[in-house]
C-alpha cells in the first residue's frame, strides 16, 4: 500500500516538476521569439533570419530542426524494441547529409533566396513550378508534423501517468492526449507567426543544446551502468529482449524471414532496402531543412552549418545506441509496450529508471523523468515550428506571391500571408494527428522522407545538374514522385489492413511494402526525364546563368 | 566521392538484408560484424564530411573567388 502511495507521491512531483521546466522552456523561448519579432522587420527577416547567422549557429540550428522527437522518441524506442534494426534508422538519417553537403546546401544557398522553389523556379516558367513546389512542400511538412505531434501525444499520457479510468484536471487519457497536441500546435503557430525564421532559429539552437545535454546524460549514466563496457551492455539488453544474440543483428523488424513463405521474405527485404533508400535521399529534399542554408550569409558558411550539423548530429546518432540498448536492458520491452505499443516513450522510461537507480529513489526517478520529458517536448516544439515556418513560407511567397499576385504582392502583403498560413497549415496538422496515435513516430518520419525523396529531390538535382531539364520536367518529376509515394503509403499495410494500421479494422490494402521510396524514388526521377524530353523548351542561357550563380552566389541576394 | 559513399551505403543496406550469417559473426564478447559496420558507417561520414571540406577550401573556393571577381569586373566596366 505505501509502494503505491509512494509511486503517486513521485508521479505528482514528477508531473509538477515537468510542467515547470517545460514551462520555464516555453516563458525562455517565447521571450526570445518576442525580442526576435522586434528585429524582424523585412521579408529577409521573416524568412531568412536576415541571413545574419554564422555557421556554427546555423549548424546547431539544423541539428535542432532535423534531430526531432523521430530520433529522440522514435529510434531510442525501435532499438528497445528490435535491437538491431532501429540502429539503420540513425546510421540512414546521418549519412543522409552527405548527398546534402555534397550535392546541394552550397549551390542551393547561391542560387535561391528564400524557399526551395526559388531555386526549381529559377529558369523555368515561374508559375506552375512554384505551384508544385509549394505543393509538395505542404505534403511533405505535413507528414513530418503529424510524427512530431504523435510523439508529444504519447510523451503526455506517460508524463501524467493517466491509467485508464483516472483523470488529471478532469481529462481521461485521451482528451489529455488531444489537449497536448492542440497545445503543442498553438505554441508553435506563436513562434513562426510572431519570431519568424529569427526567433524559430534562437529556439531551434537553445533545443539542440539541451537535447544534447539530456541525451549525454543518459548516456553516462547507461555506460557506468555497465562500467563502460558496451559488450555487456549488448549482451544484457539481448539477454531482457528475450531474442537472444538476433537482437543485436538485423532483421527483427526489417528484412524478416519467413520460412516457407518466399513473397513475404522478398516483401520485407524489399522494405529494408526501401528504408534504407528513403531515409539517405529524403534529407535533401526537407523543405524546413533546405530554407536553413538560406539564414547564413555565404555558401562558405553554408558549408559550414552542414559540417557542424554532421558533427552534432553523429554525436547524437551514437548516443541512440545507449539509449535504445539501455531501454532494452533496464526498463524492458514488456514495459515499454504496455506503456506505448511503438515504443516512443523507451527514452523518458529509460531516464526514469536511472534515476531511481542513480538520483536516489522515486523521487530521482521523477526528476529524470520531468527532466527527459521537458527536453523531448522542448524537441517536439522546435521541430515543429521549423516545419509550420517552411510550408507557410512556400506557400506565401510561391504560391501567394508569385501564382496568385504574379509578383506584384509587397513585402508586407506577403509576410502577412505567411502568417495566415502557419496558422491554417497548423490547424490541419494538428487535426491529423489524432488519427495516427498508434504508429511510432521514427517510422512516420520515415515515411516523410520518402515523400520528399520521391517529390523534392528528382527536381533539386535535375535542375541543379542537368542542362536540359525543364518547366514541364520539374512539374512531372514533383507531382510523379509526390503523388506515386503518397498514394502508395495510402495502399500500404500502414494505412489500413493490419493491426497496427491508422485505420486497423478497414481493409483497402494492396502494396505490401511500409515504406514507398524503393518505387516511388524512381518513379520521380522517371517522370522528371520524361517530362523533360516530351517538351521542347530549352534554355540554355539560363542554364549558364544557373550554374555561375550556384558556383559564386553572383546575383543571389 | 558522391557515388562512392552511397555504394559503400548501398553495401551496408544489402548486407543487413541478404548477409544474416556474416553479419551476426561475434568479434568481441557481444560486438558483431553488423554493429562494426554500422560504426564504421559513422566513421566514413564524418572522414568524407571532413575531407571535402578541405577540397572545397582549396579548390573550389579560389575557383569561385576568381569567376565572382571577373564578373564584378565585367559589371563595373558596363
Amino acid at each position: 500500500m505505501s509502494a503505491i502511495l509512494a509511486a503517486e507521491a513521485s508521479s505528482a512531483t514528477s508531473r509538477t516538476l515537468t510542467i515547470t521546466l517545460f514551462l520555464v522552456f516555453v516563458a525562455i523561448t517565447l521571450a526570445i521569439t518576442i525580442w526576435a519579432s522586434r528585429q524582424t522587420k523585412t521579408a529577409t527577416d521573416f524568412y531568412a533570419g536576415g541571413r545574419s547567422f554564422s555557421g556554427f549557429q546555423n549548424g546547431m540550428a539544423i541539428g535542432g530542426d532535423y534531430m526531432s522527437a523521430a530520433s529522440f522518441l522514435g529510434i531510442a524506442g525501435l532499438i528497445a524494441l528490435f535491437g538491431y534494426d532501429g540502429f539503420l534508422y540513425s546510421i540512414g538519417f546521418l549519412v543522409a547529409w552527405l548527398v546534402a553537403l555534397l550535392l546541394v546546401a552550397e549551390f542551393l544557398r547561391n542560387s535561391g533566396r528564400y524557399t526551395m522553389a526559388d531555386v526549381l523556379a529559377f529558369r523555368m516558367r515561374q508559375r506552375p513550378v512554384r505551384t508544385a513546389a509549394s505543393v509538395s512542400t505542404i505534403v511533405v511538412s505535413i507528414f513530418y508534423l503529424i510524427a512530431q505531434m504523435v510523439g508529444a501525444g504519447a510523451l503526455v499520457s506517460l508524463l501524467l501517468g493517466i491509467a485508464p479510468g483516472t483523470t488529471f484536471l478532469g481529462m481521461d487519457a485521451d482528451t489529455a492526449k488531444i489537449a497536448t497536441i492542440i497545445m503543442v500546435g498553438a505554441l508553435m503557430i506563436i513562434y513562426v507567426t510572431v519570431g519568424g525564421m529569427k526567433g524559430t532559429t534562437y529556439v531551434q539552437i537553445v533545443k539542440a543544446f539541451m537535447l544534447m545535454g539530456g541525451a549525454l546524460i543518459m548516456t553516462l549514466l547507461v555506460l557506468a551502468h555497465y562500467k563502460f563496457n558496451l559488450s555487456t551492455l549488448l549482451g544484457e539488453a539481448a539477454e531482457q529482449s528475450g531474442k537472444g544474440a538476433a537482437f543485436l543483428e538485423p532483421g527483427l523488424r526489417y528484412g524478416v524471414e519467413t520460412e516457407g513463405d518466399a513473397l513475404k521474405t522478398f516483401y520485407s527485404k524489399m522494405d529494408l532496402l526501401s528504408l534504407g533508400i528513403a531515409l539517405v535521399l529524403g534529407t535533401a529534399g526537407l523543405p524546413h531543412i533546405l530554407i536553413r542554408f538560406y539564414t547564413v550569409p555565404t555558401a562558405r558558411s553554408a558549408r559550414k552549418s552542414v559540417l557542424w550539423a554532421i558533427g552534432i548530429i553523429g554525436t547524437f546518432y551514437l548516443f541512440t545506441l545507449a539509449l535504445g540498448f539501455g531501454a532494452a536492458a533496464l526498463v524492458g520491452s514488456a514495459e515499454i509496450t504496455a506503456q506505448d505499443r511503438a515504443g516512443n516513450t523507451a527514452a523518458p522510461q529509460l531516464a526514469q529508471a536511472l534515476g531511481i537507480d542513480y538520483l536516489g529513489g522515486e523521487t530521482g526517478g521523477a526528476i529524470m523523468l520531468a527532466v527527459i520529458a521537458a527536453v523531448a517536448f522542448a524537441t517536439i516544439l522546435a521541430v515543429v515550428a521549423g516545419l509550420t515556418l517552411a510550408s507557410s513560407s512556400s506557400l506565401a511567397h510561391d504560391f501567394y506571391a508569385s501564382v496568385i499576385r504574379r509578383g506584384q504582392a509587397s513585402e508586407r502583403d506577403e509576410v502577412r500571408v505567411a502568417r495566415i498560413a502557419a496558422l491554417v497549415i497548423g490547424a490541419i496538422s494538428i487535426a491529423l494527428s489524432i488519427f495516427a496515435q498508434n504508429l511510432n513516430v521514427a517510422f512516420l518520419v520515415a515515411l516523410a522522407f520518402a515523400v520528399a525523396a520521391s517529390g523534392n529531390l528528382p527536381a533539386i538535382l535535375y535542375s541543379l545538374f542537368w542542362k536540359r531539364f525543364n518547366t514541364s520536367g520539374a512539374i512531372w518529376a514533383i507531382y510523379g514522385g509526390l503523388i506515386s509515394a503518397v498514394v502508395l503509403v495510402f495502399f500500404s499495410p500502414v494505412v489500413s489492413g493490419s493491426a497496427t494500421a491508422m485505420f486497423p479494422d478497414s481493409d483497402w490494402q494492396w502494396f505490401p511494402l511500409s515504406n514507398p521510396g524503393i518505387l516511388s524514388i524512381p518513379i520521380g526521377f522517371l517522370c522528371g526525364w520524361l517530362g523533360t524530353v516530351i517538351s521542347k523548351e530549352h534554355n540554355e542561357d539560363k542554364y549558364a546563368e544557373l550554374e555561375v550563380r550556384s558556383l559564386t552566389g553572383y546575383g543571389a541576394h | 566521392m558522391t557515388i562512392a559513399f552511397f555504394l559503400w551505403y548501398a553495401l551496408y543496406v544489402l548486407l543487413s538484408a541478404y548477409a544474416r550469417g556474416f553479419m551476426s559473426i561475434k568479434l568481441v564478447g557481444n560486438i558483431n560484424v553488423a554493429l562494426l559496420f554500422g560504426l564504421l558507417q559513422f566513421v566514413s561520414t564524418f572522414l568524407i564530411a571532413w575531407y571535402y571540406s578541405r577540397f572545397a577550401a582549396r579548390k573550389v573556393d579560389p575557383l569561385a573567388d576568381r569567376i565572382a571577381a571577373e564578373l564584378a569586373n565585367r559589371g563595373a566596366e558596363k
